[in-house]
């Protein structure tokens, strides 16, 4: 079943009165500058509009309605109580550039928390102004480089990534103005170290790790790895988004990191709202301290303000217009303070334990694990290439048809090192029954899969859509609506891609 | 298993190069390459009079699943593209030896010619690989 | 335990299935040595009732009646049901929408603001948004320079009068690629870019040059000019433009003889409350021949396999997770919240209501600019014709002028100087829809009162 777009619900001249404002007079302002044509908007009533979106809302997965056990992604509750908390006036309202005098309300709980993260990671100082985990990798590699070419060693340009990373390290990389090279993985999940060794040197930057790795288990050599890479001059980077498996337990700076993120939709349970907005917020040891983004909260004698290029005159510079998402700060800020310290390590406590139940059950179900022989962190891989190699059903069609079952589908195809895999992250405010569920739905579709494979081969049957038309998506690009009445700008913009 | 006709040459990333009859080479992706890739949406390729070193990053060919560049199998220049695979890049997949062929190239360096693999070699290659 | 769900009974079981003792056991691979931490510094929970109380008492602190701040972030009427439906747990709790047939609400809507956005600024394709409007900025900049292949020089031209936080960022996203940025004067006069200045680069390898609509000052730049220097230089053109003002002004698509093929800005405007900076979103759009730069997500409309109408994102193999280390950015999200609140925002806007929302802006903005030029010694500082900013000089020191300003509730606009020496005791202010009569009044008079000598001045 399709819906309407919503500028087919409209009709000429159909507005939502309530909302317009009454001008005094006629535009102004030289007719060159003015548009002669309106642009396109929607004609529709509120209620149309209404209707619309909330309909529209209906059509999604959500963490508030189904379990939706995305490996790395950590798809736990949201507190409705942060929201409430985030939107209240003085915080909404308030303008970025107001005057320090008013606003430190705003900047007790941004220093608070800076200190708490400090606290949880063992980081000297925080900034939070990165708004995504790929713009806090970006603010860390930037801070390598300047910390190399501060020293005099402009040469070190080289980033070393693990081969299973995820794709924003080797894309960070590049954004800075390095080379990737990349290391191999064991296959009981450890890095290479001999080859580790070989590749560092006078050229090595630094290296991106995280810890659990993205293939879901902890990386026991990482005092090896910080030995090897430090000798080398490099610096250690830690990729945040698996934090949620050693939060309160293991502190990143302990380990021998420099510089890592967190991702605040991720560990701290702010929403991921469709795609975003996220939070990267970037910390730092003593050696990167002075090349930290700005703004930053800083608390003197006067009160709290923010710290700018004066106060850190090597600082990479600012990374947007503003001081970051201050509406996810506040939310992963209300968070912590309802978690408090002892909820902290509770949190990887259950998340561990719910991935290890998970995993336990379905290897004892029939699903073959990809390191059968390791505890899973927060997350484990499963392997379905035996099931594809005899019934022809993939990972694919496995997601597909866990989507008929009520569960949105774990991460597929990914890390890139496993054929035929489920990334699975169950998190830790999914109860035992949801995951019993999970389990027996999981279960029957294996035994589908042996019996009629076809059927997984249709998935989904019982969902807005069935399968979409990748291909034809992409060779004939269709991005926005058009009118029928422009039909041959239409035809100009669905020709293949160009 | 996949095509590998035996008249031509190949290189250890899965292109195929044949030789024309003004002495330019003609270059395109395997029959191996293309099934991996699924199918094309877009392809990329140099600009005619592109200067290339043997093993440069030169065209892309991009299916909704992965984006893969394509190595310039020789030094030299390029002398013409093959522009059918702007409005149809799915012929790298329906005919990837013959109209799906990416672009033609001068060599610039005979010597080069004799490192390319023979259709034995890239068989055992991807038998390899298979393993 | 809050947000944990499991009971005693429950653990043991799962202890059980999985074979171990306790749960302490699960981190049995993680060296002992890193195991012994101290949270000390952390408080311990709270509950929701106090925590309630404590925030209270926090943002109460950070209210102002007033505001004239703009300076790139913009207080408009939010119509109560746009976040009443962006906050709908379907949307607000959502991932990104990788697979599609669970997602086809969140992906419908990106296509509509797609439409929108692309419409709105006279481009072909819009992206499904990024972080901000600085950061778009600075994407669009590494995408002039992807897409310029006739330029070799990497130089983009920054008009001094662009935001300079945009131009910091810029700096700061760019630096590791090869990009200068070169300063471009305004005239000191008009508050425009200098087109004598313009005109030295006229030989030279230029990639890009960046034009906003209207500029830092509120100025309104001669943009058909500029888009056709541009076109005729051999240079990429990218306007930064805001959202509002586009019911009323010229969209970067047609500026000039063919536009200018990169547009991008600042969504903030466009139902998005001030928030205290964030999180807003970037627009970014283009001209279909360069949709291939284009970074961040794109959804599509396409089929399924019964022949019906579906969304799905494409064009994946540009991005990070696919491409790696080749990809046109690293960037993982876009702002997918913030667009559900622009695209239902616009729908209830309608083009009459933005249309109505930017006219109400500008007279706003003149007749605080008549207001407070009314007071002696206080001047415009720049000419018509501007949209909803201008700058004033006054005659006393800005900083504390601004200070006396705020303690009657008044946050009364930016100080210049910080970034533009030459523009002593200036001040950026801003008036939207938002401000009556009586509000503009109140202005004119707190200002008078903080300039008085019995205010403390001078």
């Amino acid at each position: 079943m399709s819906e309407l777009l919503i500028f087919e619900r409209g009709r000429p001249g159909r507005a939502a009165r309530a909302q317009q404002p009454r001008p005094e007079r006629d535009c102004d302002l030289p007719e060159n500058l003015l548009r002669t044509q309106a642009p396109l908007l929607p004609e529709v009533s509120e209620l149309d509009a209404v209707r619309h979106y909330t309909r529209l809302s209906q059509r999604n997965f959500s963490i508030d309605t189904h379990f939706y056990p995305l490996g790395s992604c950590t798809m736990k509750y949201n507190p409705r109580a942060a929201n409430r908390l985030a939107m209240l006036p003085g915080f909404l309202e308030r303008h970025p550039l107001a005057p320090e005098s008013v606003s430190q309300g705003l900047m007790a709980c941004l220093f608070e928390l800076q200190e708490y993260l400090q606290a949880l990671t063992g980081m000297s100082a925080f900034s939070l102004t990165p708004m995504a985990g790929a713009q806090g990798e970006l603010a860390g590699v930037a801070m390598i480089r300047a910390h190399h070419l501060d020293r005099g060693e402009p040469q070190r340009t080289e980033i070393l990534v693990p081969d299973a990373a995820h794709g924003t390290n080797p894309a960070t990389a590049t954004m800075c103005g390095c080379t990737v090279e990349e290391l191999p993985t064991r296959s009981d999940g450890d890095l290479d170290l001999e080859t580790l060794q070989a590749m560092v040197g006078p050229r090595t930057a630094g290296i991106m790790l995280t810890n659990p790795s993205t293939l879901g288990v902890f990386e026991r050599q990482i005092g090896a790895i910080e030995r090897i890479v430090h000798e080398a001059g490099g610096l250690l980077y830690y990729d945040g988004a698996n934090l949620n498996a050693v939060l309160g337990k293991v502190l990143p700076a302990r380990m021998g990191f420099d510089v890592m993120h967190i991702n605040l939709h991720k560990t701290f349970a702010t929403p991921h709202g469709g795609g975003g907005p996220g939070s990267g917020v970037v910390g730092v040891g003593e050696a990167l301290r002075p090349f930290l983004p700005i703004p930053f909260v800083i608390r003197d004698q006067q009160g709290f303000r923010w710290a700018g290029s004066a106060d850190c005159p090597k600082t990479i510079g600012r990374l947007s217009a503003f001081m970051g998402n201050a509406g996810v700060l506040l939310r992963a800020y209300a968070y912590l303070r309802l978690v408090g310290r002892s909820g902290l390590s509770r949190i990887s406590d259950y998340a561990a334990l719910n991935a290890n139940y998970l995993m336990t059950a379905l290897r004892q179900a029939g699903f073959e694990m990809a390191f059968p022989q390791r505890r899973a962190s927060h997350e484990f891989v499963l392997t379905l290439k035996s099931v594809a190699k005899s019934t022809g059903v993939t990972a694919m069609d496995f997601a597909k048809a866990l989507l008929d079952e009520g569960f949105h589908a774990p991460t597929t195809y990914f890390p890139l090192l496993v054929p035929e895999c489920l990334l699975i992250e169950p998190t830790e405010t999914e109860s035992k029954q949801t995951l019993d569920r999970f389990v027996e739905a999981m279960t029957l579709l294996l035994e589908r899969a042996e019996r009629a494979p076809r059927e997984l081969k249709e998935a989904p049957l019982r969902m807005p859509v069935k399968r979409l038309d990748d291909v034809r998506a992409a060779r004939r690009l269709d991005v926005r609506y058009v009118p029928p009445t422009d039909a041959a700008a239409s035809e100009q913009l669905n020709a293949a891609g160009q | 298993m996949s095509e590998i006709p035996s008249e031509l040459k190949y290189t250890k990333d899965h292109e195929w190069v044949r030789e024309a009859d003004d002495g330019s080479w003609v270059v395109g992706i395997t029959d191996h390459a293309q099934t991996a890739l699924g199918d094309l949406v877009f392809v990329e390729l140099p600009e005619v009079d592109a200067e290339l070193s043997a093993g440069d990053a030169c065209a892309v060919v991009e299916s909704v699943k992965a984006a893969s560049d394509v190595y310039s199998p020789l030094s030299g220049v390029i002398a013409e593209t093959n522009a059918a695979l702007n409005d149809a890049p799915e012929l790298v997949n329906s005919d990837p030896y013959g109209d799906g062929w990416l672009f033609r190239i001068r060599p610039g360096s005979p010597a080069e010619l004799e490192e390319l693999l023979t259709s034995e070699d890239y068989e055992r290659l991807l038998v390899e690989l298979d393993d | 335990m809050p947000f944990i769900p499991h009971t005693t009974e429950d653990t043991e079981q799962m202890l059980r299935t999985i074979g171990i003792a306790a749960i302490d056991d699960l981190f049995d691979e993680i060296p002992a040595a890193l195991r012994q931490i101290d949270l000390g510094a952390i408080p311990d929970a709270i509950s929701e009732q106090e925590l309630t109380r404590f925030m209270r008492r926090r943002a109460a602190r950070d209210e102002l009646d007033l505001c004239f701040l703009g300076a790139g972030a913009y207080e408009h009427h939010v119509p109560a049901a746009v976040w009443e439906l962006a906050t709908r747990g379907e949307y607000y709790t959502a991932y990104t929408p990788y697979q599609a047939e669970a997602s086809q609400g969140t992906l419908q809507v990106i296509y509509e603001y797609q439409t929108m956005m692309a419409s709105l600024t006279g481009e072909d394709v819009s992206n499904a948004s990024l972080y901000d409007g600085a950061s778009a900025l600075a994407e669009a900049v590494l995408m002039a320079v992807r897409a310029n292949r006739q330029s070799k020089s990497k130089t983009i031209l920054l008009p001094e009068g662009l935001n300079p936080l945009y131009a910091d960022t810029v700096r700061t996203i760019t630096a590791s690629q090869g990009i200068s940025c070169l300063s471009l004067p305004y005239d000191s006069s008009s508050g425009r870019i200098d087109t004598a200045a313009l005109e030295q680069h006229a030989a030279e390898d230029i990639t890009a040059l960046v034009i906003p609509q209207p500029n830092v000052f509120g100025a309104l730049e001669d943009v058909d000019a500029l888009a056709d220097w541009a076109l005729d230089h051999g240079v990429t053109g990218i306007a930064v433009v805001n959202p509002i003002s586009l019911a009323l002004l010229e969209p970067p698509g047609q500026w000039g003889r063919s536009g200018v093929p990169i547009a991008c800005g600042e969504g903030q405007p466009l139902g998005i409350p001030l928030s205290s900076g964030g999180p807003y979103f970037g627009f970014l759009t283009c001209r279909k021949s360069h949709v291939r730069q284009l970074p961040g997500r794109l959804v599509g409309r396409t089929l399924d396999l019964d022949g019906r109408p579906g969304f799905t994102l494409t064009l994946q193999a540009r991005e990070q997770h696919i491409r790696r280390s080749r990809a046109t950015s690293n960037i993982c999200t876009n702002q997918g919240l913030m667009v559900t609140a622009a695209t239902i925002h616009m729908s209830l806007l309608g083009p009459e209501g933005l249309r109505r929302v930017a006219l109400t802006c500008h007279q706003r903005a003149q007749a605080l600019l008549k207001a407070a030029t009314s007071i002696p010694g206080v001047e415009a500082v720049f000419p018509a014709p501007y949209f909803h900013e201008v700058v004033l000089r006054l005659p006393g020191d800005a900083g504390r002028v601004l200070a006396r300003m705020a303690e009657s509730g008044i946050a009364a606009g930016l100080p210049l100087e910080p970034w533009y020496p030459e523009l002593e005791n200036c001040v950026l202010a801003c008036a939207t829809e938002t401000k009556t009569e009586d509000d503009i009044a109140r202005y004119a008079e707190s200002l008078e009162a903080a300039l008085s000598p019995a205010g403390g001045m001078r």
